[in-house]
């Protein structure tokens, strides 16, 4: 694996953070001064050995990498594709999150600063992070809507267990969105001692980048497990996209295969068309939230509008700048996959294979077996489909539990 | 000139500094804020800022964010917003700067937006969340329409920053006196002073300081180095606490009143 985990590629985005109409920056000059010391150290950090060696260390004995590509023969079977599953829900923490939390605490302690903040949806970021700052011995503040933490119990309490000081956010909608403006004005106040530790690759530059770099490994490990278990590359590539880092985690490194297909599925909710959904890219506009420009979901006034899902962690109103590109240029397709078809491959998944996903990677399995004929018709044979396991399920056992209806009663 | 350029000479001549009050549009409802904006400026205060509420104010303390999800939970719409620059203007003679977050205006349509507010009678825009850097289209169209550009600085800015920053407004410049969001605090900044006389290093423009300032004591205190005070949050809490509309109104006026006799005794 080696530095390949940490190394930057690609021509985008430019040195403003600009990835065509999209990224850049829209915050308040108080932030500036720290995004552009933020940039310089990360920049430093990419080419330093001793960072990129540490980096690395920690991702193998620490968090487990690299995850294991895992051909799921049972699941291959009842949906007509060739299904190799990216195993992130075997990392420490249980999600692909661990890698850019990993990242970011160590350039927090090369920049001398001596506390994280962070926001969390479903818990997974907010966990990570604890985790992360419980290693480093930083203090931590986790942001998170109210209605996020009582859907999501367990996860405050791993997170208080670690340390962390979780804060319920009570403003708007009380959800993810809100707990990114809350870590936001924290930030503002505190700027000097602490780092916004931003769990997905949106935000403003240069944390769309940073964080892709953070977590590209996914694909580079893919890839070349991919190889070495068919000889070949895959026909597709298929992840959920909430603000989108497992998904450009693991299409970075395939971004120039260009016969490979990259599919990120978004939550639709109750269904676009009901208007209750989380599908940015289908669903939304271009338009500017949290510091860039991407699609997100807002009324004619530029209004953010409330997003739905029942995967907390893609329940959020805007995407990565980078999706918003890589769906303009075409090189990535982004297709919704409603509450009930992730739930159906989350069953599945239980089912054939013994593993329980997160709510969330549900979404891009549903989505493979969406895309799953299809493409066989296309290539005239069986598929090869890479799919993002990003997370475990354990998180949300009580939210399916529900789903199925299968809990006895209290 | 720009009308707001108007307002700091003449506080100039007359030795005090301009008395700035924001207040959100359509907060408590759009009869309301007008009405609000109206007592204000006859109790004192020399320019309007109105806030176009925005779903995501991240550079809002509690109290504005709370003024804004009224209005907009009471529908309020860009559109009304430019309404009510053009009836505040009308009817109280004195400057209406606007102030947003960009989506609302990158929705609204930047050359739109800038030709309806000029129609409308307002000198200009204060913009919390867009830098220089990413003003392309707000450049073009201030030039077109002839409006102020007011962006903010911040005590964490560099000296390049704050030079280049001024280089790109027009009217005043908007000083933010602390490292944090809005909302009146029991003590003024320290770090405003020394922010204010860096920026006078690099340029001529009138500054405005804001953030924190919520009594008239504080309002001298900041009219000894700036051009320009700011409030805002004490004066909405003035609404948001009143049991009724006469009742938020005298309060509104009480406070303007003291803020502009802060304002015309700097501390020197």
């Amino acid at each position: 694996m080696s530095t390949d985990a940490a190394a930057p590629a690609g021509q985008l985005p430019d040195s403003a953070g600009h990835f065509g109409r999209f990224g850049g920056r829209f915050v308040p000059e108080a932030l500036v001064a720290a995004l552009d010391e933020l940039d310089a150290a990360y920049r430093k950090a990419m080419t330093d050995e001793d960072f990129l060696a540490e980096f690395d260390a920690l991702l193998r004995d620490y968090a487990g990498t690299p995850s294991l590509l895992y051909e799921a023969r049972r699941l291959s079977a009842q949906i007509g594709a060739r299904v190799l599953l990216k195993r992130e829900d075997l990392n420490h923490t249980g999600a692909h999150k661990v890698r850019n939390v990993l990242g970011q605490a160590l350039l927090t302690k090369r920049m001398g600063k001596r506390r994280v903040i962070a926001e969390t949806g479903a818990g997974q970021h907010g966990v990570a992070t604890a985790t992360a700052a419980a290693l480093f011995d930083l203090e931590c503040v986790v942001y998170m809507g109210e209605v996020d933490t009582e859907r999501q119990a367990l996860n405050v309490a791993r997170m208080r267990m670690l340390g962390a000081t979780v804060v319920p956010v009570t403003t708007g909608s009380r959800t993810l969105k809100d707990a990114m403006n809350e870590a936001m004005r924290d930030w503002v106040a505190n700027v000097d001692s602490t780092h916004y530790l931003i769990g997905t690759a949106a935000g403003p530059h240069p944390f769309p980048e940073m964080v892709r770099d953070f977590v590209r490994g996914i694909g580079v490990e893919a890839r070349q497990q991919c190889l070495d278990l068919t000889g070949a590359l895959p026909d597709a590539v298929a992840a959920c996209v909430g603000g989108g880092s497992n998904a450009l985690g693991i299409f970075h490194a395939f971004v120039p295969d260009t016969d490979v297909r990259l599919y990120g599925f978004e939550a639709g909710g109750e269904g676009v068309a009901t208007g209750r959904h989380a599908a940015s890219i289908t669903g939304g506009s271009a338009g500017v939230l949290h510091g860039t420009r991407t699609y997100v979901l807002q009324n004619e006034d530029g209004q953010t509008v409330e997003s739905h899902s029942i995967s907390a962690g893609l329940d959020y109103p805007g995407v990565g700048p980078e999706h918003a590109w890589l769906h303009d240029s075409g090189r990535a397709t982004y297709l919704p996959v409603d509450d009930d078809e992730a739930m159906a491959a989350f069953e599945l998944l239980c089912r054939t294979e013994g593993i329980i996903p997160a709510i969330e990677s549900s979404h891009a399995l549903a989505g493979a077996r969406k895309i799953a004929p299809q493409l066989a018709a296309e290539l005239g044979r069986e598929p090869v489909i890479v799919v993002n396991l990003s997370g475990r399920g354990d998180k949300d056992v009580h939210t399916a539990g529900a789903y199925f209806g299968i809990l006895d009663k209290e | 000139m720009s009308r707001i350029g108007v307002a700091f000479d003449k506080a100039r001549a007359d030795g005090r500094a301009v008395l700035v009050g924001c207040m959100p549009a359509g907060f408590p409802t759009v009869e309301g804020s007008i009405a609000a904006m109206i007592a204000m400026v006859e109790a004192g205060v020399d320019v309007i800022e109105m806030e176009i509420p925005y779903s995501d104010p991240v550079m809002d303390g509690p109290v504005i964010q709370k003024a804004s999800d009224i209005a907009l939970a009471g529908g309020v719409r860009t559109a009304d917003a430019l309404r009510i620059v053009d009836t505040v203007a009308a009817a109280t003679g004195a400057p209406v700067v606007t102030m947003t977050y960009w989506n609302p205006i990158e929705q609204y349509g930047v050359d739109s937006f800038a030709r309806d507010l000029a129609a409308a009678g307002g000198t200009g825009l204060i913009t919390p969340d867009l830098i220089p850097e990413e003003a392309g289209e707000w450049l073009a169209a201030s030039e077109a329409h002839g409006l102020d550009r007011t962006f903010l600085v911040s005590p964490s800015s560099t000296d390049a920053r704050l030079k280049m920053t001024a280089e790109h407004c027009r009217g005043f410049v908007y000083a933010t006196a602390i490292m944090g969001v809005t909302g009146a605090r029991s003590q003024t900044s320290e770090a405003a002073p020394i922010l204010v006389s860096r920026l006078r290093e690099v340029t001529d423009l009138p500054v405005g300081v804001g953030l924190g300032v919520g009594t008239g004591a504080q309002a001298g205190t900041v009219a000894g180095y700036a051009d320009a005070v700011i409030v805002g949050s004490a004066l909405i809490r003035c609404l948001l606490d009143a049991p009724d509309q006469a009742a938020g109104l005298t309060a509104l006026r009480t406070l303007s009143a003291e803020l502009a006799e802060g304002v015309r005794n700097p501390a020197r």
